[in-house]
């Protein structure tokens, strides 16, 4: 009988919460890295017990821990314990943490500058991964998502990093800028159809899509509209907050924009908004249902200045026609007095049938429904605040 | 012998109940204390400087015999009462708010 594990980063460490295929009753393992803010973590779709992480400080820097075993005991994968500084051909160990810009000839020299929140042009300086994407096919193959923001690959099992720099070298660089969070690549999708293609998105520059496994890029964000922008419809600057696929309809994504719920059913092409009749559609999550590609889930945030919920009521919004048309569920969710926030990367769905939706919150809470989102259960209520949620079915 | 005093998550992030005790070969300096720990301990290496550049950390602070030497060149010769293992090296992490 299956069961399900929800893989929670949090401000001040880890914790893995599991159940069996009811979801009724939780088991909170936890905390892993305690005190140290873990941005995500995320398991290898073909071997869930193998989990990569981001524990992060901004004191003592990045640190990638791997899990071989569900989340029982970590590594480093760079620093195997015990073992000496550097190897027999003398290659220093500790790799895995280490995230450094491509300037080589080979790859163009694509280190350059990126607008700096006052407009003038700042330099890239690593400062943490926000997401951990494992490949499809290959548990050792993961991405990372970093800030400032680009696109990191290791096929080692986390030992060793590479970026990508077709992403940051087609020239569009000096126009990315930081959003309130940081100049962060907080999504990517690799299509598990086919693995050359892929999406990232980057607060604030837009959406991009791959279709040769990483080398190359382009910009995806037609039809994207933000007023913050001296040109609102610039190709580059959109403060994109989350993007999320179906794995049945790769040309389709979801996006859930600083403003505007968007869809797109080109691979990014073109762009429409689908807001329809959210009360807001400022927010940060969106996830797409597992069974049904037309059902997505938001949560409406009040605006970009009000990190809330409208009125201090909690509630989900579900779309069941692909967006525009939706549909408040509030049952079992916080009626009054609520005042958190729910993170970009804090929303995940299960495979089960029906459908499971959770979500966790800046004030410590993660809910649960089991039944796509009719209702809804706090797991727990008392964590630190949840950076993010992460959903396995474990056979 | 040197004494080099961790902040407590670097404690246990290299899984040290106490201070680390480090051989550093003479002369003793910032930089050989530093090599010495990330490589007695290489799960701290970028921890406490920077994995690329070998820069001091922003928010980490190196004190001893009450100085602070975070300023001081990395190959400027420690205090001899640190040489000789009768002060401890401190790595510190910047008071900088409580998130």
């Amino acid at each position: 009988m299956s069961s399900l594990r929800l893989l929670i980063g949090t401000r001040k460490g880890a914790f893995i919460l599991t159940a069996d295929a009811k979801r009724k009753n939780w088991r909170v393992d936890g905390p892993h890295f305690p005190g140290w803010p873990v941005y995500h973590l995320k398991g290898s779709a073909d071997d869930p017990n193998r989990i990569y992480a981001s524990q992060v400080s901004d004191w003592f820097g990045q640190i990638i821990q791997r899990s071989d075993d569900g989340g029982k005991s970590w590594l480093q994968p760079g620093t195997p314990p015990g073992e000496q500084a550097k190897a027999p051909n003398g290659m220093p160990k500790g790799e895995s943490n280490k995230f450094v810009y491509d300037t080589s000839e080979a790859t163009g020299k694509p280190l350059t500058t990126h607008q700096w929140y006052d407009g003038t042009q700042h330099p890239w300086e690593f400062k943490r991964v926000w997401h951990l994407e494992p490949a499809p096919g290959n548990p050792d193959q993961v991405y990372a998502g970093i800030e400032d923001a680009a696109l990191f690959q290791s096929r080692d099992g986390g030992r060793t990093w590479q970026e990508l720099a077709g992403l940051r070298g087609h020239g569009t660089g000096p126009r990315w800028m930081p959003g309130a969070g940081g100049m962060c690549l907080h999504t990517i999708i690799a299509d598990p159809a086919d693995p050359r293609r892929i999406y990232v998105a980057i607060s604030a520059a837009g959406a991009f899509r791959s279709l040769d496994g990483g080398a190359s890029w382009t910009p995806i964000n037609r039809g994207l509209r933000s007023n913050f922008l001296p040109d609102p419809t610039a190709e580059i600057g959109h403060c994109v907050h989350h993007v999320t696929m179906h794995p049945a309809r790769p040309q389709t994504l979801y996006m859930q924009k600083h403003w505007d719920v968007m869809r797109t059913d080109d691979g990014g092409d073109n762009w429409r908004e689908v807001s329809g009749n959210l009360p807001t559609d400022f927010g940060f999550v969106i996830d797409v249902h597992a069974h049904e590609p037309e059902t997505i889930y938001v949560v409406p945030i009040k605006s970009d200045s009000e990190h809330f919920p409208l009125e201090g009521k909690l509630r989900v919004y579900r779309s069941r026609t692909g967006g525009n048309e939706w549909q408040e569920l509030s049952r079992g969710l916080p009626e009054r007095d609520c005042y958190v926030n729910v993170l970009r990367d804090a929303m995940s769905v299960d495979k089960l049938d029906p459908c499971g939706v959770y979500f966790g919150t800046t004030g410590g809470q993660v809910y649960g429904s089991a039944d796509g989102g009719e209702s809804w259960q706090a797991i727990v209520h008392d964590l630190p605040a949840v950076l993010s949620v992460e959903a396995q079915v474990i056979p | 012998m040197v004494t080099v005093v961790l902040p407590h998550p670097l404690r246990v992030l290299a899984g040290l109940s106490g201070d680390a005790q480090l051989e550093v070969a003479a002369p003793v300096t910032t930089q050989r204390v530093l090599d010495a720990l990330e490589a007695r301990y290489p799960m701290l290496c970028g921890t406490v400087r920077d994995h690329d550049t070998g820069t001091r950390r922003a928010y980490v602070r190196y004190y001893a015999c009450g100085e602070d030497l975070s300023h001081d060149a990395i190959d400027a010769l420690l205090p001899e009462a640190v040489a000789n293992g009768s002060e401890p090296f401190l790595i510190i992490g910047a008071i900088a708010g409580g998130r």
